[in-house]
């Protein structure tokens, strides 16, 4: 391999890894917004993941993708437990209960002996490589196109539109609205799986209110529309923060900025309904022009 | 013991009290839920921090300069995230977000002027001493909070029930659009309101820094969770339900502190919290929404 | 089948309901009528399930329905068009029509994602069937198309269409000809004659009296919350308290 490769992927390897993790925490808050839901949960969901995964590999030696399993199973679980009575309500209830939780987690792992409290988890042995990203990134790719034209997709759409209309017509919206929630809980704890493998070292501060922030910050500069949505904006949300490094702690003012010029001017995010539209006109124009 | 704690109780709760008083109320008035509520706190306490530390005020001009900066930051969230929201229909989270990013924005500035140390007040700011009620012992600091809190939330309830303002402020909270047609400038409202509201956070802010005696820029965060579950439990919008609700809170902190542990101090209010989401989502005062057709 | 018995609703102080009853026939088209304000759409909302009456019952095939989720009464099969038009804007007619039809569709999860022979069968079965249904309506060539490029009288014929898609034995109709011209107008009447004719019961809220009177059997008529009258057409045009409270004032607007 060429010499600039080699010191380019020794440099920014992580860099990369972090873009699969952040995309995938995209996708999990993207599924609780497609119906119609906010959930500032998905960074509390990432780190019972991935204290959940360390503990299993180091302490009970798990292969790791059993690990990675049960860093999922167990924060859907918490999903279903806090879903089920808040869901029943409208979107905002879910916000603040997630709000809540997600201090509670913090406070939890903060206490707990076996999560080593506010040192966290040192020494989780480097497991993540490049194809298990790959490899959990196009399943849940594959998962997200599926669901598009498929009747779990139509009735997580029609609730987002209206949900009393939706109710109407049959559907069970709390039951639906719960298990978006669950899976996005899922997607989040397998993401803190990976991520913890990778880093070595996991400590209570990650998963707080400002990673939540940052997560709900990629779906809705990415935009809401389609699953690609918070992948382009997670994705940018990652590279941008390391090109502007040199703004210090300024750097989190970003997120709120754009956080408010995309809510106030740009309210469909990078990634609307037009995108695809204007794509298509410009590949047709393009075949045409050759 | 028991008798002791309700000192404590009592100052922390009525702190409780003061914030999600500001918080229903933009709610109730507004229709918005500003989790930059605990931003506003966080810019208070600061206010009052440098006020006695860089110009020697004493308590209650503090607790005013507090209140006064405060409000002028709501007003200015209100300006810049809230108001463009009003003028046009958005998505129903749209309001919270722009909250979000307001919040992201003030903390990530105090952050960087302030660092993330914890800053006190001069030791003898207030002094130490305590006084006798019925076998309770309230030391002065205390007996101030909770002064101050139940001063400012009667002056809240003569406001909102005596005053011109207050009439107006009720019924936009009815039906913005009725108060519109009977000639209530309804803007002028909103921003009153969220002024207010944002300035009862702020007093709460520096009473807080004061209880503890520890100001840093996350103290929001804590606290935004502690009004979230207090305006539920007393139902979203009610003015007595946050009263009481922050009342409720405290006890049960202090009281779950006392006898169980204080690790899970801060799980508290999410067990109220989720606990309240179980049996009566709309809160103890609040009435049960029904969905339209 | 359908039997509403002394509904009575309070919002806060105010009674919307005051003991209205009434009953709708199988395979007839019934009519609800009254002035703007009357409580035909809360009769409606309470049918549904979307709001709890104070007291009374609804019972529907010898059912009692009263307090039932919304999701239980469609399943039960009752299915309900909106004053204001609810479709979804966002996605097109096809899949407008086959949200409406959700509840035929039975393939797991897990077939959704392998794209089991099952998933594939089903989605192209349902399809088509959402394509004939669109036809009832005359708006299958259109049914690629988002819901909000088409216009008033298309949406609603979208949303009755929607309706019918769940299979409903009745049929709730909330001001269907709201803002169409005579033309129009005359269109519906004939397409809820003939939805009617395929075996689905009606319950038609409406204002347009053309409409009313040329198309229901029996007609109830609400006025500050109560019934004041019911009948056949013939007996509600003569009956002096329905002239002095609605009749007398504007005739059919739309």
């Amino acid at each position: 391999m060429p010499e600039y490769l080699t010191s380019f992927w020794q440099t920014y390897n992580t860099l990369f890894y972090t873009i699969f993790v952040h995309g995938m925490l995209g996708l999990s808050i993207y599924i609780t917004l497609a119906c119609g839901q906010l959930s500032l949960g998905n960074a509390a969901f990432m780190g019972i993941g991935a204290y959940t995964a360390a503990l299993l590999t180091i302490h009970m030696g798990l292969p790791f993708g059993l690990s990675l399993i049960f860093g999922g199973i167990l924060p859907a679980v918490v999903a279903l437990i806090i879903g089920i009575p808040t869901l029943r309500l409208s979107g905002v209830y879910l916000a603040m209960a997630t709000l809540g939780f997600g201090e509670v987690v913090r406070v939890v792992f903060l206490n707990m002996e076996i999560t080593g409290g506010s040192l966290g988890l040192n020494g989780i042995p480097l497991k993540t490589e490049l194809w298990h990203l790959f490899i959990v990134m196009g399943i849940l790719i594959y998962f997200f196109i599926k669901l598009k034209n498929s009747r779990f997709g139509r009735i997580l759409e029609a609730i987002n539109e209206d949900e009393v209309a939706a109710s109407v017509m049959g559907i069970k919206t709390t039951y639906f609205k719960v298990w978006a929630f669950a899976i996005g809980a899922f997607i989040a704890g397998v993401a803190g799986g990976l991520n913890a493998h990778f880093t070595f070292f996991v400590s209570p501060r990650e998963y707080g209110f400002e990673p939540a922030v940052d997560i709900l910050t990629f779906a809705i500069l990415g935009g809401t529309r389609t699953f690609w949505g918070p992948l382009v904006g997670s994705t940018i949300l990652t590279i941008l923060p390391e090109m502007l490094r040199f703004l210090g702690p300024y750097r989190l003012a970003l997120n709120g900025i754009i956080l408010l010029l995309v809510v106030l001017y740009l309210p469909n995010g990078i990634v609307n309904k037009d995108t695809f539209d204007n794509l298509k006109r410009l590949f047709k124009e393009k075949r045409r022009n050759a | 013991m028991f008798f002791q704690q309700i000192a404590n109780a009592l100052a922390l709760g009525s702190v409780y009290s003061l914030f999600a008083i500001g918080f229903t109320l933009i709610f109730g008035v507004l229709e918005v839920i500003t989790l930059a509520h605990g931003a506003v706190f966080m810019i208070g306490a600061f206010a009052g921090l440098i006020a006695v530390t860089k110009f020697n005020f004493s308590i209650i001009p503090t607790i005013l300069i507090s209140m006064l900066a405060s409000g002028l930051a709501g007003f200015i969230i209100d300006l810049v995230a809230v108001k463009p929201l009003r003028a046009r229909k958005f998505h129903h989270l749209a309001p919270m977000i722009a909250t979000i990013g307001s919040a992201t924005i003030i903390i990530s500035i105090y952050q960087g002027i302030f660092g993330a140390e914890v800053y006190r007040f001069p030791f003898d700011f207030v002094p130490s001493d305590s006084y006798e009620f019925y076998g309770i012992q309230l030391t002065l600091l205390q007996l101030m909070i909770i002064g101050t809190s139940f001063l400012l939330m009667v002056i809240m309830i003569l406001l909102l029930n005596k005053t011109k303002w207050g009439k107006a402020v009720r019924a936009v909270a009815e039906s913005s659009k009725t108060a519109a047609l009977l000639g209530i400038p309804v803007e002028k409202v909103y921003q009153f309101t969220m002024v207010i509201s944002s300035a009862f956070g702020g007093a709460a802010g520096v009473l807080t820094g004061l209880n503890f005696n520890a100001i840093h820029t996350f103290m929001g965060g804590p606290i935004l969770l502690r009004g979230i579950a207090v305006i539920i439990l007393g139902g979203m919008g009610d003015i007595r339900g946050a009263m009481f609700g922050g009342l409720i809170l405290g006890f049960s902190e202090v009281l779950s502190v006392a006898y169980i542990s204080s690790d899970f101090r801060d799980a508290v209010s999410f067990g109220l919290l989720f606990f309240i989401l179980l049996i009566k989502p709309s809160g103890i005062f609040g009435k049960v929404m029904e969905r339209k057709g | 089948m359908l039997k509403v018995e002394n509904l009575i609703k309070d919002f806060g102080g105010l009674r919307v309901l005051d003991n209205v009853s009434f009953e709708v026939r199988q395979d007839s088209i019934y009519g609800l009528i009254g002035p703007n304000g009357a409580g035909k759409t809360t009769v409606f909302n309470i049918i549904s399930g979307l709001l709890k009456p104070s007291k009374g019952k609804i019972i529907f095939n010898n059912q009692e329905i009263t307090n039932q989720k919304p999701y239980v009464i469609t399943a039960k099969g009752i299915s309900r068009t909106f004053q204001n038009i609810r479709i979804f804007k966002e996605m097109t007619l096809l899949e407008n029509v086959l949200v409406g039809m959700h509840r035929l569709f039975s393939y797991s999860t897990i077939s959704m994602f392998f794209d089991m022979p099952k998933k594939k069968r089903e989605e192209k079965k349902l399809k088509e069937k959402a394509l004939e249904i669109l036809s009832i309506v005359h708006l299958s060539e259109k049914g690629g198309l988002k819901a909000e490029s088409l216009s008033y009288g298309e949406q609603r014929k979208l949303e009755l269409a929607r309706a019918l898609a769940a299979e409903p034995k009745l049929l709730l109709i909330d001001e269907p000809a709201a803002g169409m011209n005579p033309a129009e107008t005359k269109e519906l009447m004939n397409e809820i004659v003939h939805i009617n004719s395929k075996g689905y019961t009606i319950c038609l809220i409406e204002h347009d009296m053309k409409v009313v009177m040329g198309i229901c059997e029996r007609i109830a008529v609400l006025n500050f919350g109560e019934l004041i009258a019911e009948g056949s057409p013939f007996e509600i045009r003569s009956n002096n308290k329905v002239i002095e409270a609605y009749l007398g004032k504007e005739e059919g607007c739309a």
